[in-house]
């Protein structure tokens, strides 16, 4: 299996406090990686690391190595907008910009690429159509990015990540402000985008990391404990610290 | 183990373990009841053995129900889920195991009383010894989450094929000697083969306890005894 990414004795600091601690793990290349863990294990901090949004903070900073295609994103002199468009992130909240459903996914493609008015709708339609939305705003595209529902903002941001066509993409529990059937088209999405993106997703779900993703890494203050298959994580996993969280046995 | 945080979820995993414990009671018992009416001839003692035979089945509904809530309820995961599929399991491979003890009984009550000799009842007393002792340990092996004793049954599960096997040798010889055997050692036989059964049934457990404690399943070919005149036999 081709790795995408290679995290390499990653360490990472919020001013002094080491949040984690040396971690070691490989994004495959088309597939889902999920990361759980109880609240302050370092997952999310994880996440952050991978697109560089710490850089955006002063007083943390991460040691050690992301390798990304041959090139560690950790160096200073990394492209960050660049590295951005090609790892693109989505967070816990839907966060659509104030304007309309078009212009939500126009916007970045502007900043990144030259493009005719026909050539922008088409881009449009098809980062609609990617993230499964586009039968129900085709009519609308001008409504406001605000006036849609939870389920649909979070496609919508999903839609604008995939329209700048990133390789890699992050969800920090994309699905924890959604209902059950929002959050099936979600994982229905996260299945069909696999086939051209790598994914990492953080969860508190238990269950939708067993059913979306086919590695999953469990981590506890700030440690790698376990990284294996998914279906063996959650069927039989190889450490009791992995087990007792797993089950609901934790602390 | 750690408890669960929610404290009503290892309440409801006791209670599926503790029926399984109960339902391996019975069942110990009716194969013991089967035997002992097979050597007196004891025909009222035969009815009872049939009689309880519902009882397995309504513990058997009971755990698939309970199990399949705490499913629902509580999506468990790792070794919980193998703990809920494995209660399934066996208490599926429990309730054959009565039904087999419910056919000795009825043998018992169709050769009623007919004449068989000690002698060739005792070889049928020596399987059910034998399987008895492997359902015995087996269940103690499932209580205390023992996959070495479980193990154990498993690579044993020959001995019994191997008595019966000559058993049925046995007893061909006798309805060779005389149409008269025919009869009685037909019964005899279909006992003999249901406790051969039941000692499969075993074997299956072990397996499952292996697959809850291990979390895989046992890959290993079980020692095998091929009789020559198996294919001959009806389950």
């Amino acid at each position: 299996m081709n790795e995408k990414i290679s995290i390499r004795d990653l360490k990472f600091f919020y001013g002094t406090s080491l949040a984690l601690k040396g971690i070691n793990i490989p994004l495959y290349a088309n597939k889902v990686t999920a990361f759980i863990g109880p609240s302050g294990c370092g997952k999310s901090t994880l996440l952050r690391v991978l697109n560089r949004m710490y850089d955006l903070y002063p007083n943390q900073h991460a040691e050690g190595q992301v390798m990304f295609d041959g090139r560690n994103i950790l160096d200073p002199d990394v492209d960050l907008n660049l590295l951005r468009a090609r790892i693109g992130m989505l967070f816990q909240k839907p966060t659509p910009f104030p304007m309309t459903i078009y212009d939500n996914i126009a916007f970045g493609l502007k900043l990144y690429e030259k493009l005719s008015k026909s050539e922008l709708d088409g881009r449009v339609e098809d980062a609609l159509k990617r993230s499964a939305l586009w039968s129900e705003v085709k009519d609308k595209l001008n409504a406001n990015g605000l006036s849609l529902s939870g389920g649909q903002q979070q496609r919508l941001c999903i839609a604008r990540t995939v329209a700048i066509k990133p390789e890699v993409i992050l969800f920090d529990e994309p699905c924890s402000a959604l209902d059950p059937i929002s959050t099936a088209k979600i994982e229905e999405l996260i299945d069909e985008l696999k086939h051209d993106y790598t994914i990492a997703i953080v969860t508190h779900n238990m269950q939708q990391a067993a059913r979306v993703s086919e590695h999953t890494a469990f981590m506890y203050l700030g440690e790698l404990i376990e990284f294996d298959e998914t279906s063996k994580i959650f069927t039989a996993p190889h450490d009791s610290r992995t087990q007792d969280y797993i089950t609901g046995r934790f602390g | 183990m750690v408890d669960h945080t929610v404290r009503a979820y290892d309440d409801e995993l006791m209670e599926i373990g503790s029926k399984i414990s109960e339902m391996g009671g019975i069942a110990e018992t009716m194969l013991t009841n089967a035997i002992d009416a097979l050597v007196k001839g004891d025909t009222d003692l035969a009815q009872r053995v049939i009689a309880t035979d519902p009882k397995l089945d309504a513990f058997e509904r009971e755990i698939e129900e309970k199990a399949v809530l705490t499913i629902a309820r509580r999506q468990p995961m790792a070794i919980d889920l193998r703990a809920l599929v494995s209660a399934i399991r066996i208490a599926s491979d429990i309730e054959r195991i009565g039904d087999l003890a419910k056919n000795v009984g009825k043998r018992v009550v169709a050769m009623d009383g007919q004449f068989a000799p000690q002698k060739i009842v005792g070889g049928v007393v020596h399987i059910s010894d034998l399987a008895l002792e492997r359902l015995h340990r087996v269940l103690g092996a499932y209580a205390q989450r023992d996959v070495n004793a479980a193990l154990d049954v498993w690579q044993h599960d020959e001995e019994i094929d191997q008595l019966y096997n000559s058993l049925f040798r046995e007893l061909l010889t006798y309805m060779m000697e005389d149409p008269r055997n025919i009869g009685f050692c037909t019964h005899l036989l279909f006992s003999a083969k249901n406790i051969e059964r039941i000692g499969d049934h075993a074997t299956n457990i072990a397996e499952t306890i292996h697959y809850l404690v291990k979390g895989e399943t046992i890959t290993a070919d079980r020692p095998r005894v091929l009789g020559a005149y198996e294919p001959l036999i009806l389950g």
